[in-house]
């Protein structure tokens, strides 16, 4: 039973991560329709600020933290205003190579910098090792991952629901032509929404590095999870995709636990499974256009 | 002059061989002799041409876009792998057929899947399927020799006459022949009825159906006959190499396809035969520059194609070589009226 419970925890931790990285994504791919097979590249940026900062430059861990952001959430701001703008309306294949392309010169940037080998990134003594809670034991770590990224998940939800930001954003990826007519700088919303996304990119590249490893292949190992991620949940809400990165989550953590040498297998079954069955994914809605 | 002409007398005219396809192949032999030292890098262009015409089959004539062609690779380079290891084919040239069924096998069954559903579910079911059995692979090692690659491959004789040599004489030869032939009914269909149905899909599917042709089934067609070439094209790479590991199955693999047709361009059959000769050139470039880390050049081409647009670039190539045939062809047609009217 215990375990049980420590299976949820660690998946629900893990899935929160992924909703973290994904969401990004989430709102480039499943809103505005363009295939960002870069964006782990995005993650890794974060984590490999983090890292240096943390383990070369002496940072407090929380403090990197902000700037693993700020800096991704900078990288792809720049990047959104000098390359991917002017690939919003070409077809799917030209966003596919292009981004192929720039995964691959961040992976062997990043090999040719940094070294191939994994990093870590030195804890503060307060997040290593694990309590007791009603007798689970709960990693300090997965707990911290688990409180800061629910808070973010509903802050985001918030920003997305409440806010002028967010009603102007669902207004020019609905109808972007209407948007524009109505005053609103598309462009603009655009990529402050690309550099956002990014931004919690990088965070969640910092955050998980402890958990999801961190070398220079990373956008490539993980690219098929923010993915699934996205095709899965359905573009519709924020709660699709992160439904999504929690069932995928648990999923990921059970099936190592219980089916050890099935590995990944069980995970790929299953997007094409759903993909089959609701091509728009779990929770999506059948698009009007 | 131009009206009158019908549909089916464009395409028989497009179907003619005409004088680059053949000085092509021309060259395409003559590199037997003229660079007998580099046989090594002359049968990879072969297998990589071949399977940039399997991609180029699906991508350039039915407008399928695949992110894990490297999938039947993959399957016909472990069957052929499997077949030599345990002797149970040991004809070469029966068991490139057999993997290529194998592959078959597979793109058929999985055809339904990438018919089905967006452009962008297509995509990620080509890559799940692709990363599905680099997974398998890895599982079953107890088959597949897992991370370290099926070990003892030994190839017989082809025909039971033409030993694989040391230099890779005989593999090349092997190659460019099964490639000539597999490229021969690759023309072939493409310019059949069949293959310009799959052009009126490409172009506009709603518009297809509404003429009559089956949609779905063209498209399984061709992604089945596809993923039999890719399947051809991995078992030469096991067969010349007597490799068989986890990287057929990449997703690098796949990704670096995209751009070997991407380089040629797509949808005249030539597109990847030639993309395959100028993406290794520039891998073995690459590689000479910075040995670890050639794939950031890669990577750069890539960016800078799409950048300056795929067409543009193609027609900046082709700029030249136009100039040439069209001052050739006006002067051929210039001394032909002149020798018209001389007598």
């Amino acid at each position: 039973m215990t375990t049980l419970f420590t299976i949820l925890f660690d998946g629900a931790a893990y899935g929160m991560l992924l909703f973290v990285l994904s969401c990004g994504l989430a709102v480039t791919l499943g809103l505005m329709n363009f295939v960002n097979l870069a964006h782990g590249a995005f993650a890794m940026a974060g984590g490999y600020v983090c890292a240096v900062l943390v383990n070369q430059s002496g940072w407090p861990f929380f403090a990197a933290l902000p700037i693993a952001f700020l800096a991704s959430a900078l990288i792809g701001l720049v990047m959104e205003q000098t390359l991917y703008k002017h690939l919003y309306r070409r077809n799917p294949l030209d966003q596919v190579l292009f981004t192929i392309g720039l995964v691959f010169m961040a992976v062997t940037a990043v090999d040719y910098f940094m070294g191939s080998s994994q990093v870590f990134i030195h804890l503060p003594a307060m997040l290593q090792g694990q309590f007791e809670l009603f007798g689970i034991g709960v990693g300090r770590y997965r707990l911290m991952i688990i409180v800061i990224c629910g808070l973010l998940t509903v802050g985001i939800q918030l920003t997305l629901a409440r806010t002028r930001f967010g009603s102007r954003l669902r207004a020019a990826v609905d109808d972007p032509r209407a948007a524009s007519g109505l005053g609103i700088n598309v462009p603009q919303v655009f990529a402050l929404t690309f550099a956002f996304g990014s931004g919690l990119a990088g965070l969640g590249g910092a955050l998980g590095a402890e958990i999801l490893g961190l070398d220079p292949y990373f956008p490539l190992k993980f690219m098929i999870y923010f993915l699934i991620v996205v095709t899965v949940g359905g573009s519709s809400t924020i709660t699709g995709p992160f439904l999504a990165s929690l069932l995928l989550g648990i999923a990921d953590v059970a099936g190592k636990y219980y089916v050890p040498k099935l590995g990944a297998f069980v995970i790929y079954t299953v997007m094409i499974v759903i993909l089959i069955w609701r091509p728009n994914g779990l929770f999506g809605r059948v698009t009007q256009r | 002059m131009s009206n009158d002409h019908g549909v089916g007398e464009i395409s028989l005219r497009r179907a003619r061989w005409s004088a680059p396809e053949t000085a092509f192949w021309l060259i395409a032999v003559a590199s037997i002799f003229l660079f007998s030292d580099r046989y090594l890098i002359l049968t990879e262009m072969a297998w990589l041409g071949l399977f940039a015409l399997s991609l180029d089959l699906i991508l350039g004539y039915a407008g399928i876009v695949s992110l894990g062609h490297a999938a039947f690779f993959g399957v016909g380079a472990y069957a052929a792998g499997l077949l030599a290891v345990h002797g149970i084919v040991k004809e070469p040239v029966l068991a490139l057929l057999v993997a290529g069924l194998a592959a078959t096998v597979l793109g058929f069954v999985t055809s339904f899947l990438v018919i089905r559903g967006s452009e962008l579910s297509q995509l990620m079911v080509t890559l799940g399927i692709a990363l599905l059995l680099r997974e398998l692979a890895n599982k079953f090692s107890n088959i597949t020799g897992g991370f370290d690659g099926l070990q003892g491959i030994v190839i017989d004789p082809i025909l039971g006459l033409f030993s694989f040599d040391i230099f890779g004489k005989v593999g090349f030869i092997y190659c460019l022949a099964v490639l000539f032939v597999l490229f021969l009914l690759a023309r072939v269909i493409v310019n059949s009825p069949f293959g310009l149905s799959l052009r009126a899909i490409r172009n506009n599917p709603l518009r297809a159906a509404a003429i009559g042709i089956p949609v779905n089934r063209r498209l399984i067609a061709i992604y089945t006959l596809s993923a039999f070439y890719a399947g051809i094209a991995g078992a030469l790479f096991t067969q010349t190499t007597a490799l068989a590991s986890l990287d057929v199955f990449s997703f690098e693999r796949s990704a670096d396809l995209l751009l070997v047709v991407v380089i040629g361009g797509a949808g005249y059959l030539y597109g990847g035969l030639i993309g395959a000769v100028v993406f290794r050139i520039l891998q073995d470039v690459f590689s000479s520059w910075t040995p670890q880390f050639w794939q950031f050049w890669i990577g750069l081409v890539l960016v800078l194609i799409v950048l300056l647009g795929r067409e543009r670039m193609h027609r900046g190539v082709l700029w030249l070589p136009r100039l040439v045939m069209r001052r050739f062809t006006d002067a051929r047609r210039g001394s032909a009226a002149s020798g018209k009217a001389a007598p």
